[in-house]
């Protein structure tokens, strides 16, 4: 094999600029200030290493709360300064030799992302909840998450007041791969987020304070069925290559449609195969479905909703499926639009069965975090119908949709740490019976939250639902439609029996206590609710939002 | 001027706000706020209508637009007034008599602890009523439609601790809600016929449009007619209205709120001129009422009742005069008038004789009355004077016009129709006659109550004779000022329209033959109440008098046919509820949580189970997508 050989074949893999032989190697160009956003926060997670490292232990909690909230609320100035200078409209661009899109809908996830990662840090420093141990107050966190659960070392680690502050830089590790998964522009860059934002995941999900094991095993099963689904998604990425000879969205697309500029001589045989394309669109798309919690992709959902810390779970059930839906949406309107009659019965029957088996499978949940899990399961579904709607409007009530269903789930589940007995949170449904007696506010809000998954009117949830149906119905997805309207009334079965047993239940004696938090859980809950209130009331200015940013740039 | 008209309407409903509103501190100063405040939107409505006057009859109706109500693309909803000569009647007779009842209440409610309350709900209901007269469009009127309603409503059961009141109250509002129904079914109809509510576009329209729908648009007009102004079928409530004070009585249940019917039918004239068939259903419902109301009124003893049987039976003569298209639309309007003073006065006349009877009602307690009460008596007796049509007073002229009208009708409908309302006229003349003998002439049959109180007889104070000698007035000359050179078809043509018909008999030869049945029922009524002495307790009777005081047994068919049949319709309803639907609705929740049971056992915890379901998952999908390629 000659130099030369060589030398095209590294420039074809490395990226979109398929450099002539013999040509220079220039020097990638970095677009510093529209990737701002996600280079604060990496920076800030960074910086969040070296301070567990150099910081006295004492202080390290509040420079890490700090540095985390600060990096969050500098890296969403750093979105809204973008869109203001167009980027979510005519300026939209293609950044970083064609890895990042910097376009509405990217912008409109990432904000999002941030502001849901903002209360959901709220949620991880809150420390008034648990009573204090050996004078140390804690968090939801273990103490030293390296020992043994139950062993002398844990003890040890207990009564030393150590924490687990490295919480925080993993969280802002995992949204940083979160601001850049539904922004990502070539498959590599894709693959390469989705990483960054999951390994951190299944560090959190470990980390529990009460519950350990359940919380180990929780990570366990997350680990390893996300490398599973990982596997499937690198192997559709190398489908996908065979097929296009390259990675990059735009010239996948290019090929799709058939105005491929210039076959790779040494792809020739695979190129242009539509066997590899439709088996690796299919795998990637598994990949994603995986990540969103799509049946029959969903089994790890309850499992690790239940077993992780609960400001974890509730990060992970908003967050995740605002990057992950946003990666799909990118992946089905930049990449596969050609495919998309391909694609679309798989697509139905794939929401089909979410929305059913989320709503049906909750009926007989008696743990209130996997009953939320499988509530964010029949949610997948219905967001699904949206993107099957294949228009701009499928894509805007997508976007809002996934804006409004994140502040509720982080809200839900900051409420869902409220409710203690003796052995930490009182997650079984049992123990809510007559919540509402003793603590009417506590349960009013968690009815308002519940009544805005159910979709009643005057919720944002009602906003949201009606959006996405009406794209779908318009998209031609009709029979999506009644499915989803079905499952909903089946899901209001199972919100509305909480709120009866909260409200229309005698309390029992030895019932839960409602812990009263700090501000930072206060704020959490108070967002929840204002954002459930205000874009149900008002939903119009937010749908023109999301409508404007409803446009791909490719 | 146009700027008015606003505050014919705000006056009394800036009274009911605050008296409604403004506590116990108001209570000794309520009852003139409340007054004065009609008397405002009195004198505002003489301004008025004194301005009207002096233009000419083309362009005195005058329009005040105050806002967009509802103002969606394609359902315009104004509040926006209308006064013209047919809304000018109304405003008069509504703030006058309004006022003067007021005044009368202020005597007639002194003792009672919530009188600053019973003022607040009389200005709500003149605000109310004229609302529904000055309206420049049918969703308007709707509004106030509903008001008088409440307020009626409100009034009957104003003494509430009384279950007798409490229960009247609820009869006329369900009672009222038919006939409700009625209207917002018309409105609706129109709405989908002429695109729009305002009178003038859907009163202009009528001739484009089919009979049918103008048939059935009246018919709903009728029901709604039927139901605020009692005629028969939705007669039933007026009589237990008679529960609510007095002067509501004479207010709202004889002079003002029970005419809106007519006013309904009048000014829909357009409506009913291009449906014959509905016009028929009109007079049929004002003929039938007339005789109705006019035989109840002959059995009651309660002075009250016997003239509640009286009002329904002249809103009867109004109705069928309405129903004469526009040989009778003037004469339905100025019997109105003339009929909303001397019954008024009639009532307020009870009213008074109740006050010094220590509220008996009971005419056979009452006997030889003239000689304690003499303002009263000439009052009532002018006022009776009056409705039985002795020449020369209101009731003479206004009756008369209605009874050459019905005759002008024509053909055999004409000879029909002329034959009923003389009928009518002789029963009036005996029923009132009857009243009149039973209350102020004979032997007085007056005992002590059950607590001992022998009542002593007395003339009420000035508050309340001075209204009774005003209302006197009119029930005298109103009628001979509106027909001498037919000042009022004049006045009101322009809106209403005239056609003289094809009177077979000569105005003359009806005049005559009214006269002569007004002698006849005069004379019988003499026979039996006014030679022989009146036993205390009411005998026996025949059948015909048993089932009149039975209200012709009005209650007892509502109660055979629409209650029980209504609960044997509720009854199956709920069968079919608990067994089909519960049926249903249970089977598909416990097949769900079977289901939900079921699937629930897949998720079993071993993550290789769920690794094999992803695998299958992704194995699916991936022959689903190879196969929708194939195909």
């Amino acid at each position: 094999m000659s130099a030369t050989a060589v030398h095209s074949l590294w420039t074809t893999a490395g990226g979109v600029t398929s450099a002539a032989p013999g040509d220079k190697f220039t020097a990638p160009t970095i677009e510093y200030a529209q990737l701002a956003p996600v280079l604060i926060v990496v920076g800030a997670a960074v910086l969040g290493i070296l301070v567990e490292a150099f910081v006295p232990r004492r202080a390290r909690y509040t420079t890490q709360v700090l540095l985390t909230v600060v990096a969050i609320a500098a890296a969403f100035a750093a979105v809204v300064g973008l869109a203001a200078d167009g980027y979510a409209g005519e300026n939209a661009n293609i950044a970083a030799m064609g890895a990042v899109a910097v376009d509405g809908p990217a912008l409109f996830l990432q904000g999002t992302i941030l502001l849901v990662s903002m209360v959901s840090v709220f949620t991880f420093a809150e420390r008034r909840l648990d009573p204090a141990s050996h004078g140390n107050r804690v968090d939801s966190f273990a103490a030293q998450a390296g020992s043994v659960p139950g062993s002398d070392g844990e003890k040890a680690a207990v009564k030393a007041g150590f924490t687990t502050t490295e919480v925080f830089p993993l969280a802002l590790f995992s949204v940083a791969g979160m601001l850049v998964f539904p922004a990502a522009n070539d498959l590599l860059t894709l693959f390469v987020a989705l990483e960054v934002f999951s390994l951190p995941l299944y560090l959190l999900c470990a980390v529990a304070r009460r519950k350990r094991l359940m919380s180990q095993e929780a990570a366990v099963k997350y680990f390893l069925l996300g490398a599973f689904s990982s596997a499937f998604l690198l192997f559709g990425i190398a489908l996908l290559y065979g097929y296009a000879g390259t990675v990059s969205y735009a010239g996948i697309a290019h090929v799709v449609d058939g105005t491929v500029q210039q076959i790779d001589p040494a792809l020739a045989g695979t190129m242009g195969n539509d066997a590899l394309l439709l088996i690796g669109g299919a795998m990637l798309l598994m990949g994603l479905l995986f990540k969103v919690g799509a049946v029959p992709f969903h089994m790890w959902t309850p499992d690790v909703y239940q077993g992780a810390p609960t400001p974890v779970t509730g990060f992970m059930a908003a967050a995740t499926k605002v990057a992950a839906f946003g990666a799909l949406l990118r992946l089905l309107y930049v990449v596969l639009p050609g495919l998309t009659w391909d694609l679309r019965p798989v697509m139905w029957g794939v929401a089909i069965v979410t929305m059913l088996g989320g709503a049906i499978v909750a009926i007989t949940q008696t743990d209130i975090k996997r009953l939320l899990a499988y509530s964010s399961i029949a949610h997948a579904g219905f967001i699904l119908a949206g993107v099957i709607a294949a228009s701009p409007e499928g894509v805007s009530s997508v976007l809002f949709y996934l804006g409004v269903y994140s502040f509720v789930t982080v809200g839900a589940f900051a409420v869902v740490t409220l409710v203690r007995d003796a052995d930490g949170e009182a997650t079984h449904l049992s123990k809510w019976a007559g919540l509402g007696r003793r603590s009417p506010l506590t349960a009013a809000v968690f009815a308002v939250f519940l009544l805005s998954f159910a979709g009643i009117p005057l919720t944002s949830g009602f906003s949201g639902k009606f959006a996405v149906f009406k794209a779908a119905a318009d998209g031609g997805a009709g029979g999506l439609v009644v499915v989803g309207v079905v499952s909903s009334a089946i899901a209001a079965f199972f919100y509305v029996r909480v709120i009866v047993l909260m409200f229309f239940s005698e309390p029992k004696a030895d019932g839960p206590t409602v812990a009263v938090p700090s501000p930072l859980t206060m704020t959490t809950i108070a967002v929840g609710v204002a954002v459930t209130l205000v874009l149900g009331l008002a939903p119009q200015y937010f749908l023109d939002l999301a409508g404007q940013a409803g446009v791909f740039v490719r | 001027m146009e700027n008015l008209i606003a505050l014919l309407v705000a006056a009394p409903l800036l009274g009911a706000a605050v008296l409604l509103c403004g506590g116990r501190r108001l209570d000794r100063a309520g009852h003139w706020i409340g007054t004065a405040l009609a008397a405002a939107s009195f004198v505002t409505g003489v301004v008025l209508f004194t301005d009207m006057l002096g233009r000419g009859a083309e362009d005195r109706a005058l329009h005040q637009h105050l806002y967009s109500w509802i103002p969606v693309e394609g359902f315009q909803a104004d509040v926006a007034f209308q006064l013209d000569q047919l809304s000018m009647t109304f405003v008069l007779l509504i703030t006058g008599v309004g006022t003067l009842i007021h005044i009368y209440s202020i005597g007639y409610m002194e003792h009672d602890e919530r009188r600053r309350r019973f003022f607040g709900y009389l200005n709500l209901f003149l605000a109310a009523m004229l609302i529904l007269v000055i309206a420049d469009n049918y969703l308007l009127l709707y509004v106030g439609w509903e008001g008088v309603g409440l307020a009626s409503y409100l009034l009957i059961g104003f003494w509430q601790h009384k279950p007798s009141a409490a229960t009247a109250a609820k009869k006329a509002f369900l009672v009222n809600r038919v006939g409700d129904m009625g209207l917002s079914i018309a409105i609706m109809l129109m709405f989908t016929t002429f695109g729009t509510f305002a009178f003038g576009p859907v009163l202009g329209a009528t001739g484009d449009t089919s009979e049918g729908k103008l048939t059935a648009i009246g018919l709903m007009l009728l029901l709604a007619a039927c139901g605020k102004s009692a005629q028969v079928p939705l007669q039933s409530w007026l009589g237990d209205a008679m529960e609510g004070p007095t002067p509501v009585s004479a207010l709202i249940h004889a002079a003002t709120m029970v005419t809106a019917g007519v006013y309904l039918i009048v000014r829909s004239g357009a409506i009913f001129n291009g449906a014959p068939d509905a016009q028929l259903v009109v007079v049929v419902v004002g003929a039938v009422t007339l005789l109705f109301g006019a035989i109840v009124g002959c059995a009651k003893d309660d002075i009250k009742k016997a003239l509640a049987g009286s009002t329904m039976s002249q809103i009867g003569y109004m109705i069928l005069a309405a129903g004469l298209g526009p040989i009778g639309y003037v004469f339905a309007i100025m019997h109105l008038v003339t009929h909303g003073f001397f019954k008024a006065g009639l009532f307020l006349g009870a009213g008074s004789v109740m006050h010094g009877m220590n509220d008996e009602v009971d005419m056979r307690k009452y006997g030889g009355l003239r000689k304690y009460m003499p303002v009263t008596f000439v009052t009532f007796g002018l006022g009776y004077l009056a409705i039985i049509g002795f020449p020369g007073l209101s009731g003479f002229f206004s009756k008369d016009m209605i009874i050459e009208a019905a005759f002008a009708k024509g053909g055999t409908e004409g000879w029909i129709l002329g034959s009923v309302t003389l009928l009518g006229a002789a029963i009036t003349a005996f029923y009132m006659t009857r009243v009149m003998l039973l209350t102020f002439f004979g032997e007085k049959r007056w005992q002590p109550d059950a607590e001992g109180h022998e009542p002593h007889p007395h003339e009420s104070p000035k508050s309340m004779t001075i209204p009774m000698i005003v209302l006197a007035f009119g029930s005298v000359f109103a009628g001979g000022f509106f027909s001498i050179g037919d000042r009022f078809m004049h006045w009101l043509e322009p809106v209403t329209g005239h056609d003289h018909g094809h009177a077979p008999v000569s105005a003359a030869t009806v005049t005559a033959a009214t006269m002569v049945v007004l002698v006849i029922g005069v004379a019988i009524a003499w026979a039996m109440y006014g030679r022989k002495p009146v036993p205390a307790v009411a005998p026996r009777g025949s059948l015909l008098t048993r089932a009149a005081r039975r209200d012709l047994l009005q209650d007892d068919f509502n109660h055979v046919v629409l209650v029980r049949g209504g609960e044997h319709l509720t009854r199956s309803l709920v069968y079919v509820d608990h067994t089909l639907v519960d049926g249903v609705v249970n089977g598909t929740a416990a097949s769900m949580g079977g289901l939900s049971g079921r699937l629930r056992k897949l998720q079993n915890g071993y993550a290789r189970s769920y690794a094999v379901s992803m695998f299958g998952g992704a194995a699916v999908l991936i022959a689903a997508t190879l196969l929708m390629r194939a195909v």
